[in-house]
């Protein structure tokens, strides 16, 4: 059959009884899966497009948001998110080189390759759970308006943003905590933030340096790019919008900014995670069919490739993810 | 995987097929990989049996429509305590409307009918032993049998099935208390989708590679019958536009279940203020309609392409224009991802943004005309061999027709905005995608059965019964239909009763119900002729229409390999009718047409350019 490739024309090469493609229908099959994952993927952040959009005048900074780096204090924005995209890329390397050395039928060689593949997802999957973990629980906490709006404090003294944990002032009489002396039986509660309104309301009012910030980024002229800064005097009135205390991020509620960004910020990073640790998965299955030599016996290593394919995409999603989250 | 490709392709180099595994009944009739069993499968159960749920519950909307407020028996026995005392409960009609959208659409027409023909075609009019990845295959109808089995136990729970619209638009596909329906029956429409959706890929990955991989020798491109074409490029608009679905419908779900906010916003409901916020429900119609355009022609395409190949058989000659047919199928599926818009004119979507879409919908007129028209110059001066598949194929392009100019119309953004969401729309899109991909399927169905079903034909004389009144009927209905609508007549109300302006419309209601239900008793005499066929039906010769392609020298009896020796090799294309050499003599003497596998006699000229 190969022959007809090798020597026929053009015309030959689709004339049937060939692959005119020259890959079997396991790859090809691959290839148009991929082409249709593309597209819920495409249609995902096609929906983030048009929604920061939407909101492109308060849309959160991620350089504010992506700040931190495990087991290090300190303001790194970036920083670790561009370690696990490297380590994802560093993966695909790997794989390329198991793909190769299966070509070469050379086992040892793609099994060390395929294992240390595994590795670079599984420490991605785990970076971007501990990515997660840290965007839950949130920086310096804010209030939340009654129109949905987030306002954020800031230390007039420093520039710097200020966490509501350094100013609130505790009101005892503020909580109540229920005991099991007054009845076992109960609804479950919303976890109340550390701090309460009033709480929040009454530390803005005695710290005379704290100010508000609110969502909407400066457009032009001083500033530009940077979200506004209320005086004093619009701070204290602003105070009386406010509504809740929000503390980290959720799917209803986040301190950042824009919900939506928090939305999107979790459906689209967790269906990408989902496709890594399925990729993960699917590598551990024929990385021990490699170690059984379920391959060697085959005579190829084509099942290598078919998952090397998946892999290579699920990173270049995470290109894209990436820059649409972090980069731009 | 890869060793049985190698398998599929060596065939011809060693005909050693003798090797029958031994079959159980259950890998004959239930887990089977065989193409043919699995095309059987879906026809089964996609067109017949949901097919009659999706049919009968438009004939009692229409009851409902026709005689509003009246009490009929027939809807107290079936529909229970959503019909007291007979009359039809205003949400069961939003159900039943809903059901029947995505029923029809997605069940019978998607799956129905490209899983019924191209499983059946592909592989045997391409020269196949069966599809690329058997397990896969049937993996695919096993997963649309689950999204059935969920899509008809939606219709049994409490609240009743969902009421959305078969578009499922939120708020209220989205928000459990908006509606009954929005509950546990939006949740199991939502799991049988995701379920359909995953096993749509599934089997148009499996077709898209068998066209590519699998085709015989000599067997070129150019040289596949217009019903794999079509269905190559369904298969490839479905693996590009379903996904978008998925997406819209993760989202959904995320919304309903978890609380984000992407498609909802500032919603009071029952007095409560809820704390979505900065959604937008008109995203959530962008990305379903980048899928629900496209499904236009995921549906429309295989009935195109069945009817291709029944005219140019039945007219004894070549199809007009097969170049023309293939670009113009190509056209359409590139053009169907770029108008979706169109369903939104009046969304709040920018009026820019609306005439953009305008000019790509219009476009879409161009490869369609090509269409229609080849197929009257197929048929011009053609020796016209009238039986049902035939009269079926000429009714759709008769109804395509009709269909598409009042397409025109409603892709007009300025001309739809009056016309939007009355009966016009109803009208426009049952005749060009509903009846007509409806009649390719019948199509499909008389001309095939002698394949499907080991050389049974079915009855004529039934079947020109069927066609002559389903025909009748189906303009009977949708006909007036448009008149109606032009008068503003608003679609999917319960009742018009509380508009005088529309009184006078009650007449044309009754009359389009009435030729609803009879065509509904017509198709009850297709169920007949087709279930008695199966069993008692005549058999006809190997070749009983005298045909070219390659599935009439495969053996009647169905075997697994479908050639019990090698496969044949092809010489010309599928479309050899009443070809003459130069004396005037048909090529192959007494006989009209020429088989795809006859090689080139000498000086003969390749008819196909």
């Amino acid at each position: 059959m190969d022959s007809t490739v090798a020597t026929g024309s053009e015309e030959n090469v689709w004339g049937g009884g060939n692959k005119p493609l020259g890959a079997s229908y396991g790859k090809l099959m691959m290839w148009f899966f991929l082409v249709s994952d593309a597209l819920t993927f495409s249609g995902l952040l096609a929906a983030y497009g048009f929604s920061r959009f939407k909101f492109i005048e308060t849309w959160p900074i991620a350089d504010e948001v992506f700040t931190h780096v495990p087991f290090v204090h300190g303001n790194f924005p970036m920083i670790y998110v561009a370690f696990m995209t490297l380590i994802l890329i560093i993966s695909s390397v790997t794989m390329v080189l198991a793909v190769d050395a299966g070509h070469r039928m050379k086992k040892n060689a793609v099994i060390w390759y395929m294992f240390l593949t595994i590795i670079g997802g599984a420490i991605f999957v785990g970076s971007q759970a501990w990515e997660w973990a840290t965007f839950i629980k949130g920086d310096f906490g804010a209030l939340e308006t009654k129109g949905g709006r987030i306002l954020q404090f800031v230390n007039a003294d420093t520039g710097e943003r200020a966490a509501i944990a350094d100013f609130a002032t505790t009101i005892e009489s503020e909580r109540v905590n229920h005991e099991k002396k007054n009845g076992v039986w109960y609804y479950e509660g919303q976890a109340l933030p550390s701090y309460s309104l009033n709480e929040v309301i009454a530390g803005v009012k005695a710290n005379s340096n704290i100010q508000i910030r609110t969502e909407a980024i400066i457009q032009e002229g001083e500033g530009q790019g940077e979200k506004t800064l209320l005086s004093r005097e619009e701070t204290l009135t602003k105070l009386n919008d406010a509504v809740q205390v929000v503390e980290g991020a959720n799917l209803i509620q986040n301190e950042y900014g824009s919900r939506l960004f928090a939305d999107f910020f979790f459906f689209i990073t967790g269906f990408h995670g989902f496709h890594v640790t399925s990729g993960v998965v699917i590598n551990l299955i024929i990385f021990f069919n490699v170690v059984l030599g379920t391959y060697e016996k085959r005579g190829h290593y084509e099942m290598v490739e078919k998952v090397g394919l998946y892999w290579h995409f699920v990173d270049l999603v995470w290109v894209f993810v990436f820059t649409f989250f972090y980069l731009v | 995987m890869s060793a049985t490709a190698h398998a599929q392709v060596d065939d011809h180099a060693h005909d050693d097929h003798g090797h029958h595994h031994k079959e159980t009944f259950v890998t004959k009739y239930i887990f089977s990989q065989d193409h043919k069993m699995i095309a059987k499968q879906y026809l089964i159960t996609g067109v017949l049996v949901m097919g009659f749920i999706g049919i009968a519950m438009s004939l009692f909307f229409r009851m409902q429509i026709a005689w509003p407020g009246e009490s009929f028996p027939i809807f107290e026995a079936i529909l229970g305590k959503w019909a007291p005392d007979g009359v039809m409960d205003a949400d069961m009609y939003l159900a039943l409307v809903t059901m029947h959208g995505t029923i029809m659409v997605f069940f019978v027409l998607t799956a129905g009918l490209s899983g019924t023909f191209s499983n059946l075609l592909i592989p045997l009019q391409i020269g196949a032993r069966d599809m690329a990845s058997g397990f896969l295959n049937m993996l695919s109808f096993w997963m649309f049998f689950v999204s059935c089995v969920v899509m008809v136990i939606s219709l049994f729970v409490e609240a009743g099935p969902a009421a959305a619209g078969w578009t499922i638009y939120p708020p209220l596909s989205a928000l459990p208390m908006a509606q009954p329906g929005s509950g546990m029956g939006m949740t199991l429409w939502l799991v049988s989708m995701a379920i359909f959706i995953a096993s749509s890929l599934l089997g148009s990955l499996n077709y898209i590679v068998t066209v590519i991989n699998l085709r015989t020798k000599g067997m070129s491109m150019t040289r596949l019958p217009l019903t794999i074409w079509a269905f190559f490029i369904t298969a490839i608009i479905g693996v590009i536009s379903f996904p978008v679905l998925l997406s819209a419908a993760l989202l959904l779900i995320m919304d309903r279940s978890f609380g984000t906010s992407f498609f909802l916003s500032d919603i009071f409901i029952q007095g409560e203020v809820l704390h979505y916020q900065g959604g937008s429900p008109v995203l959530y119609e962008h990305l379903f309609w980048f899928l629900g355009h496209p499904e236009v022609y995921i549906v429309l395409l295989p009935a195109l392409g069945i009817t291709s190949e029944v005219m140019s058989t039945n007219a004894r000659k070549p199809i007009f224009g097969y170049r023309a047919m293939v670009a113009s199928i190509m056209a359409i599926a590139f053009l169907s991802t770029i108008v979706w818009g169109h369903h939104m004119f009046i969304s709040g979507m920018n009026p820019f943004l609306g005439s953009v879409f305008t000019f790509t919908t219009l476009l879409i007129a161009i490869p369609s005309a090509v269409k229609a028209f080849n197929y009257i110059t197929t048929l011009w001066k053609g020796n016209l061999q009238l039986n049902p598949a035939m009269l079926f194929s000429i009714g759709l392009v008769s109804t395509f027709i009709t269909g598409g100019l009042t397409g025109i119309i409603l892709g007009d953004s300025t001309l739809d905005i009056n016309v939007h969401d009355t009966y016009f729309v109803v009208a426009h899109f049952h005749l060009v995608m509903g009846i007509s991909a409806l009649y390719g399927l019948f199509a499909g169905v008389y001309h095939w059965f002698p394949k499907l079903f080991e050389g049974r034909m079915m009855n004529k004389n039934l079947g020109y019964v069927h066609f002559w009144v389903t025909a009748v009927c189906a303009y009977g209905v949708f006909f007036p239909m448009h008149f109606v609508g032009m008068a503003g007549l608003p679609r999917r109300y319960y009742e018009n009763t509380a508009f005088p302006m529309f009184d006078e419309f009650t007449d044309i209601q009754v009359l389009m119900t009435t030729f609803a239900l009879i065509a509904g008793a017509a198709q009850l005499l297709f169920v007949y002729n087709f279930v008695r066929s199966m069993f008692y039906g005549k058999k006809g010769p190997k070749n009983p229409w005298n045909s070219n392609t390659l599935e009439w020298t495969a053996e009647v009896k169905h075997i697994h390999g479908n050639w019990d020796g090698p496969i044949p090799h092809v010489h010309r294309w599928a479309y050899d009718y009443s070809k003459v050499d130069e004396n005037g003599e048909y090529i192959i003497p007494g006989q009209d047409f020429v088989p795809q596998t006859v090689p080139l006699q000498e000086d003969e000229e390749e008819l196909q350019h």
